[in-house]
């Protein structure tokens, strides 16, 4: 009974779905608002002409539509997203519920500032824990996203040697860097070079040193870095890079390593782009929003972007008029209208006062434990291309796969049967068939030795030949491997009404 | 006299009197696997040797396909607008990319010939 | 600590298994002097619920939210009523908490969802394709001109002056790496000579209608003027529903459409997180920047839904990415879209109806307050007064009689001389009638 094809094509809890412009009808809504007669007087002309197109649907169907929807995604509440460098962490739902306090969700950001002094607060005191946790003197609090961080801080050091009178076009990334490294330094008119790696995967200081000169603005590092290393020499990197005059770049997205423990400004860094919604659990969303505010060292403080916040006895105060900023100050421009990410700011604040100190610093032990256990566990079964110990991401690549015709990426599709999203692949590039687990510190033991367990029995198959569970995998998800060169070729980029065959005349 | 000549880059080069046809080799395009999308030069457009020429994507990747030879764009193959998957299916027929109209034939001597690009492609 | 699920037993025996003496052991890369002993931290210890709530409820009381009392703060956000089962089904675990949809056989809801609102953008802003959204309309539109510029191979970027200020300085921060921009003057209720900035060097025009003082624009012109000297011509809209009873701009000549869903599915939220809408031509797809999701069949010829033409982005091109974003606004994307299919084709343009016919209600009873004038002649749901003191004071004022009066046009142009007497008013659905009268009665007496 259990193979035999259904009448309605849906499986048991498994529904199929159509895009909700074929259910819609016309005259139905979802809905009730009352319908009001205007006139064209104050219409310039413009009275719209053409119907939009929309379908139409009552509230359940509606429901119905995206909670059919929900069911075919995973998720962090549903299973481990083993994820590196995502740091897929659990999103805390009293996050949610404060976000929507009033106060805070029905606030206009143009309301005059005395109506606000409580959100600039709340700014106020997410910026100290920011500063506070990074070592760092200020922070440059409007980017709406990691890569809009990244080029805040590229932008923050571009206005900095134009006021040094100085022109620097080279920017130099590791190899290994994120994709939004090179992008960033591109997208600001610099020019772009790969400093090598080192067989144990680290900054390799002499080709470091021999590109660093009187034309690099600056070097854009990841710490700890993106194979899940730390990297040693920080300290004499921040070091060599100063000496040329430049400043130094930190990507943070791997700040969950070490918040609580290490201070990046310690460690000689000039800026800093921290994701919020990695390392302080504001939700993913399936792609967004996040927050990228950037810390800044004393040198680049100046140059921070508008609106700046200031505390003085009159209160809190945004200045978003260049004109009015305090003395020194030298703000390179604007990244974005109004203040910033304030649903995410109330966020990750109730996320840092939940754990306090403490519960950072724990969360950030328990993630390197977690990494390094998951290391520990699956070194000898399958391939780990550098020596141990990681921080909180483990880096594996497919040495162990070659002549198997089993490739990283059937592993991550034989994942999915299994009942986990796969973990990070073909990422970083330094490795071939790179796999990047990052389990953070929302697992409990139990959920690491499952996972564990699977990965373990997944490269024992391999190892004996049978490939079964790998060769056209994922059977068990809602949908088997999809035909990406179609969707590349011939895009379709939005629904059409399928051509009804004509009628006879 | 017609014959074809190979850069390291893995473009390939056929000379007929004063035009070249340029195209990338069959090893490049099983590297990249399934075209989805070249990105041809403009017509007219004058690319020296080494120059950047055209873009061919696949689904995760794209590669620069580099000037073997220096000249001006004669023709390019609007072919592939429609069918990219012709650089997979004929790579080094049907699945040319652009045509030069040489500015230097003594550029042609610097590149491989067939069988120093087959060696060449072994040792990889 | 409730967040935390390993015990200090558990802690040990992974240790064990590790082989290292102590946690300690495990950050040996990490120079001694480098780790900060917990106490050198000038924060709190962690809290439970309780306290925390306290805290965030106490900074909450501090403001003055918009549903508090009269309210009608608009220039670029607007407050719109959001259906109950649009923040319901929002935080449903698996779209909350999902990520990117990069293994699509497990991220169907994600993509065929971005699928929808695709579909929507470009049925809304009369365009041909749509992109899954970016962060806000002041980077779309700053992203819009970068796009332009690329297309045309040309640097320059004309603004007009009824562009709002922070969406002109977002785009003079981004557009002047590559190029340089010239801002139109600013001359509320009229248009500004635009025309004649546009040149042989002109990448693009980018016009906002309606514009920050309310008024509608007609797009026609600028799109002709724009294509007759090789420019693109950028239509910017800060108020989506708008479009629900107004020629969108696909329909006037638009290259590129750069928006801002707020309006449908989103608060306030005090600026952000905010859901910016990107449109375009079909011939310009390529060189559109964000993430796409595209239809196509599975293996079993099923259709299904992946991010497509991912080699524009930054995870694959790198350095030479059409822009280097990588998130999306996914959840507000979600919020907008699922507003969107409630409101349904008839229910936005009832919408629509009802915020022109308060708008316009209102400017009646405002225009009649002694001293007061109205300055656009044409709107949907927001427009300009001119008051015979500045409008800032008169705002700080009506606020402390519990009434938020919009937005003093000093706010967005301090330098402006003639903008220091403007007030820009938007009225939604959720103002009332006895909203209308009490900020009548209170602007009469601040006024005399």
């Amino acid at each position: 009974m259990t193979g035999l094809p259904t009448i309605s094509g849906d499986r048991g809890l498994d529904h199929e779905e159509q895009p909700i412009f074929e259910l819609g009808r016309a005259g139905v809504s979802g809905v009730d608002l009352p319908d009001m007669k205007v006139g064209d007087s104050r219409l310039a002309g413009q009275r719209r002409r053409a119907p939009v197109g929309l379908p139409g649907l009552s509230e359940p169907e509606v429901v119905r539509h995206y909670v059919r929807l929900s069911r075919m995604n995973y998720a962090i509440d549903a299973g481990l997203y083993p994820l590196g460098s995502c740091t897929m962490k659990h999103n805390p739902r009293l996050n949610e519920k404060l976000a929507r306090l009033p106060g805070f969700a029905d606030l206009h950001p143009l309301a005059p500032q005395s109506a606000a002094q409580g959100a600039l607060a709340l700014i106020a005191e997410l910026m100290r824990w920011l500063t506070t946790l990074t070592g760092m003197p200020a922070v440059a609090m409007s980017p709406k996203a990691g890569a809009h961080g990244e080029l805040c801080g590229i932008l923050t050091i571009r206005a900095a040697l134009i006021a040094r009178g100085e022109k620097r076009t080279h920017v130099l990334v590791p190899e290994s860097a994120h994709g939004t490294n090179p992008a960033t330094a591109a997208f600001a008119g610099f020019q772009v070079e790969e400093v090598k790696a080192t067989a144990d995967g680290r900054v390799d200081m002499d080709s470091l040193k021999s590109k660093l000169g009187p034309d690099t603005a600056a070097f854009m590092l990841t710490n700890p870095n993106t194979c899940g290393l730390f990297e040693r020499d920080m300290l004499e990197i921040a070091d060599l890079v100063h000496k040329v005059g430049a400043y130094f770049y930190c990507d943070g997205a791997n700040f969950n390593a070490i918040a609580g423990r290490v201070r990046p400004g310690d460690l000689g860094i000039d800026a800093m782009h921290i994701n919020l919604h990695k390392t302080f659990s504001t939700p993913h969303g399936g792609g967004g929003p996040g927050a990228g505010p950037v810390v800044l060292s004393e040198r680049l403080a100046p140059f921070a972007p508008l609106p700046l916040l200031v505390h003085d006895a009159s209160g809190f105060r945004l200045i978003e008029d260049r004109g009015a900023v305090p003395a020194g100050a030298q703000p390179f421009g604007r990244m974005c209208a109004f203040h910033g990410q304030m649903g995410m700011f109330v966020r990750a604040l109730a996320y840092m006062l939940s754990h306090g100190r403490d519960g950072v610093r724990q969360a950030s032990e328990d993630a390197v434990l977690s990494a390094n256990y998951v290391l520990a566990s699956l070194k000898d079964v399958m391939s780990a291309p550098f020596e141990g110990p990681c921080m909180h991401e483990a880096l594996f690549d497919d040495h162990f796969l070659h002549d198997t015709g089993v490739s990283t990426l059937d592993v991550a599709k034989a994942l999915i049967d299994e009942g986990y999203h796969p973990m990070t692949v073909y990422f970083p590039l330094v490795v071939h068939g790179a796999m990047l687990i990052e389990p953070t510190e929302s697992e409990s033991k139990e959920s690491l030795d499952r996972f564990i367990h699977v990965l373990k029995t997944l490269a024992g198959e391999v190892k004996a030949g049978r490939r079964e569970r790998f060769e056209g995998a994922p059977r068990l998800a809602p949908r088997r491997r999809l035909d990406e060169t179609a969707a590349s070729r011939k895009p379709v980029l939005r629904w059409t009404p399928k051509e009804l065959p004509k009628a006879a005349e | 006299m017609s014959e074809t000549r190979y850069t390291d880059q893995h473009e390939w080069v056929r000379v007929d009197g004063g035009e070249a046809t340029v195209g990338i080799t069959r090893y490049a395009a099983e590297q990249l696997g399934d075209v989805v999308f070249v990105d041809l030069p403009k017509l007219g457009h004058a690319l020296a040797k080494g120059a950047e020429a055209a873009v061919v994507e696949s689904v995760k990747a794209a590669s620069e396909v580099y000037a073997p030879v220096g000249g001006a764009v004669t023709a390019v193959n609007e072919a592939l607008n429609e069918d990219p998957a012709k650089v997979n299916g004929d790579p080094e027929g049907e699945g040319w990319f652009f045509k030069l109209k040489l500015s230097d034939p003594g550029e042609l001597s610097a590149l491989m010939t067939p069988d120093k690009y087959e060696a060449y492609v072994k040792g990889l | 600590m409730r967040y935390l699920p390993l015990t200090p037993t558990d802690r040990a025996a992974m240790l064990t298994k590790i082989g290292a003496r102590d946690i300690d052991a495990l950050f040996r890369d990490v120079p001694k002097a480098a780790v900060v002993p917990l106490s050198n931290f000038d924060l709190p210890d962690h809290q439970g619920e309780l306290e925390v709530e306290r805290a965030l409820e106490k900074l909450a009381k501090r403001n003055i939210a918009a549903g508090a009392g009269p309210s009608f703060c608009g220039a670029g956000a607007y407050r719109h009523h959001v259906p109950a089962a649009v923040d319901h089904l929002i935080q449903r675990s698996e779209f909350l908490t999902s990520y990117t949809p990069y293994q699509p056989e497990i991220a169907q809801g994600t993509l065929q969802y971005l699928f929808e609102f695709q579909t929507q953008v470009a049925l809304l802003t009369g365009m041909e394709v749509a992109n899954a959204s970016l962060y806000d309309g002041s980077t779309a539109t700053a992203e819009a001109v970068l796009m332009a510029q690329r297309l045309t191979k040309r640097s320059k970027a004309v603004l007009s002056g009824g562009l709002h200020p922070h969406y002109a300085e977002t785009v003079e921060t981004l557009a002047n790496l590559s190029g340089h921009v010239v801002r139109a003057p600013v001359v509320p209720g009229k248009v500004a000579d635009l025309i004649s900035l546009i040149d042989e060097d002109t990448a693009c025009v980018v016009v906002q209608s309606p514009d920050v003082f309310g008024m509608i624009r007609d797009l026609k012109p600028v799109a002709e003027a724009a294509h007759a000297k090789g420019a693109l011509l950028i239509a910017v809209v800060t108020e989506i529903v708008a479009l629900g009873l107004i020629e969108p701009p696909g329909a006037q000549g638009a290259d590129i459409v750069a928006a801002e869903g707020q309006s449908i599915g989103n608060g306030l939220n005090f600026g952000g997180p905010y859901v910016g809408l990107f449109a375009t031509r079909e011939k310009f797809l390529r060189q559109m920047p964000g993430r796409l999701s595209g239809e196509t069949v599975d293996a079993e010829g099923r259709r299904g839904y992946v991010l497509t033409l991912s080699t524009r982005e930054q995870h694959i091109r790198r350095e030479k990415a059409t822009s280097n974003i990588c998130t999306n606004s996914g959840l507000c994307a979600l919020a907008f879209t699922i507003h969107l299919s409630l409101l349904g084709e008839e229910g936005f343009a009832r919408l629509a109806r009802i915020n022109h016919a308060k708008a316009s209600a209102l400017a009646d009873q405002l225009a009649k307050v002694k001293g007061v004038s109205l300055v656009t002649p044409s709107f949907f749901n927001e427009f300009t007064l001119r008051l015979p003191k500045p409008a800032a004071e008169v705002v700080e004022r009506l606020a402390a009689k519990g009434i938020l009066a919009g937005v003093p046009a000093s706010r967005l142009l301090p330098h402006d001389a003639a903008a220091r007497d403007l007030l820009i008013v938007a009225a939604t659905e959720t103002n009332t009638d006895d909203d209308a009268d009490a900020f009548v009665k209170a602007l009469t007496e601040v006024l005399q």
